[in-house]
């Protein structure tokens, strides 16, 4: 690495250094100054008032009820997307028994896997359109014509407060098992099968050897998805920007701090006040990883 | 290794009589519980496929038949819908737009992500471990933080002379360069962690029979790490494709719709619906923008996959 190292390492750095900071580092750097300012998009030079954009927040009770949402899709969403993909890639991979010493999933398990999958590739705009029209709160919506027909009164998925937000996070986890079965389903199938066996023939039952066998092996892969899944709870905004009645609604049911922050920027210019949740979301996401990270470590199992 | 196996498999089918009576009634367990998750997977596929195929009935319907019985069949397939949804809707425009967008984005991603990345991963000089770092970070800050300054600095963009035009708000050129750059650390935290596995013998090899830094990188390092260059390249696209956060701010100008892209194009058809009440199109609309990803995902199905869960793995 003699001759000219210099030169070509900045020439390799220069586009993508300056592209990062241009678009990356300087606008995350100004939403922490623009924090403690009245900013409102017009004036050349924001006034700094200090914490009170803050304690403005603090008295508010649309972020409250924003930030509350936050949380609820960040226990509801991980710990139903994990349950539901954990069965069914434990269906997909031990269901079906072992046929001759050999573990093997159900019958069609290729298809499931496929299919479990698909709404990964769509994205999260176009599945909120689609959503919008399957849950029509008239006969003509897919879901409450079969209701009707089976004699039930129709649902307000969207439009009843109690049950909104149960249906974003619902819409949710309807994308996102498909890829966390495919995860736990690459870790399953690493776990060698004379465990599996051995396991068999000490009398361990089906149900003792997912909880004994595979889901402490699998740990690692679960504590990665609580992460990715965790993370996803703090974003939503699609859903709820495109979804929802009145972008958040009814009357703020639904709302979570990112719909909040576009709206406070750009329906109503209060730019500094809006980067001022940024802030907070920033502190909550942080946070949430530092609390995984740290109440999840353990040892892990090698195999 | 085969030893071993062998022994094992020994041992159990000489302990297999012992354990006779626990297996018959296991085996109808097994038979419960396998029939019970099979139901439970074919329940899961239907309501994966169920919302999908009742769009497509419903886009070749009439505002009639569709709010007549959600479930029946149309009368007849009208193609009409489509024509619609493409043309006075404008979803071929939108269309278009992601394309574009998304095949220059990416391909930006890539070169320049996948420099920095060789860089930092295989150089070492002063400042190194700082930029890694800078990038890292990227990870950590949520998008929704930026989005004000964002805005305006891609306002402010229109001002630079020449190429300012191009750049700036509701310009698919500014949208390229704001994908390419919130891809970065994502893409040169993989790529360099690859990288870092490759074999450093070839480089000296190729060093020495006079091949210059930048030469060795486009002809030797990148053909080698063609594997996780397709990863995150699938991961980029279908990321860029379905972003929406982005374009909802940069490309605001709802009087001129002409550069948008495919998410927020869907989203305002979807408003535009109740307007006119053409329900039909926007169904239509629904299925051309889904169909191609199910196309796509069906014949790269495996590479998707692998791409997708690439990160989590790591």
């Amino acid at each position: 690495m003699r001759h000219g190292k210099y030169p070509f390492v900045i020439g390799f750095l220069v586009v993508p250094v300056l592209l990062y900071a241009v678009f990356v580092i300087s606008p995350y750097v100004q939403a922490f100054y623009y924090a403690f300012t009245d900013w409102h998009g017009i004036a050349a030079h924001p006034k700094l008032v200090g914490f009170a954009n803050f304690t403005k927040l603090f008295h508010d009770s649309v972020f409250w009820k924003a930030a509350e949402h936050n949380i609820m899709l960040l226990l509801a969403l991980p710990l139903i997307t994990i349950a539901i993909a954990l069965f069914l890639a434990f269906m997909l991979n031990v269901g079906g028994g072992s046929r001759g010493g050999t573990r093997s999933g159900v019958w069609g398990s290729k298809f499931y896997r496929v299919v479990f999958f698909l709404p990964q590739v769509l994205s999260l705009a176009i599945i909120a359109v689609l959503f919008q029209e399957i849950l029509r709160p008239d006969n003509s919506g897919a879901i409450n014509s079969i209701v009707h027909a089976l004699g039930f009164s129709n649902i307000g998925f969207l439009t009843n407060p109690t049950l909104s937000m149960w249906t974003i996070i619902g819409v949710l986890v309807w994308q996102a098992v498909g890829f966390y079965v495919v995860l736990f389903s690459a870790g399953m199938s690493s776990i060698p099968g004379d465990i599996y066996e051995a396991a068999e023939m000490d009398g361990a039952s089906r149900i003792v050897l997912f909880f004994r066998v595979t889901l402490p092996l699998l740990f690692d892969t679960i504590q990665v998805a609580w992460v990715y899944l965790g993370i996803a709870a703090f974003d939503a905004f699609a859903l709820v920007n495109i979804l929802t009645v009145d972008n958040g609604g009814p009357d703020g049911a639904t709302t979570v701090l990112a719909n909040e922050i576009y709206r406070d920027a750009f329906v109503y210019s209060r730019f500094g006040y809006a980067s001022a949740m940024g802030v907070v979301l920033f502190f909550l996401t942080l946070t949430f990883a530092v609390l995984t990270l740290r109440l999840s470590r353990r040892e892990s199992i090698e195999y | 290794m085969t030893i071993n196996t062998r022994d094992s498999s020994t041992k159990a089918s000489a302990a297999r009589p012992a354990v006779v009576p626990a297996k018959k009634k296991r085996k109808s367990e097994v038979g419960v519980l396998s029939s019970f998750g099979h139901v439970a997977l074919l329940i899961w596929a239907i309501l994966v496929l169920g919302p999908m195929l009742w769009t497509l009935l419903a886009s070749f319907k009439n505002n009639t038949e569709i709010f007549g019985s959600a479930w029946a069949l149309p009368h007849h397939l009208r193609w009409g819908n489509y024509a619609r949804a493409w043309n006075k809707a404008h979803l071929g425009t939108y269309f278009f737009n992601s394309v574009i967008v998304v095949a220059l984005s990416t391909f930006g991603t890539m070169l320049f992500g996948s420099m920095a990345a060789y860089v930092l991963a295989r150089y070492k000089f002063i400042g190194n471990r700082f930029i890694y770092y800078l990038f890292l970070a990227g990870l950590a800050f949520p998008v929704f933080l930026a989005l004000s300054p964002l805005f305006f600095v891609v306002k402010n963009l229109g001002t630079v002379p020449l190429i300012g035009q191009f750049i700036t708000l509701n310009t698919r050129g500014g949208l390229v360069l704001v994908y390419i750059a919130y891809s970065l650390p994502f893409t040169v935290f993989f790529l360099s962690a690859f990288f870092k596995t490759l074999p450093t013998s070839v480089a000296e090899a190729a060093m020495i029979d006079g091949a210059s830094h930048t030469k060795l990188f486009f002809r030797v390092m990148l053909p080698m790490a063609k594997p996780g260059l397709i990863s995150i390249g699938i991961f980029n696209i279908i990321g860029q494709w379905a972003q929406y956060n982005i374009p909802v701010v940069l490309m605001s100008d709802t009087t001129d719709k002409s550069k948008w892209v495919l998410t927020q194009g869907i989203a305002d058809i979807s408003t535009q619906a109740g307007y006119q009440s053409d329900w039909a199109a926007l169904f239509a609309a629904l299925v051309l923008a889904i169909l191609p990803m199910i196309l796509v995902y069906a014949v790269f199905q495996r590479q998707i996959q692998s791409g997708l869960t690439a990160g989590a793995v790591k």
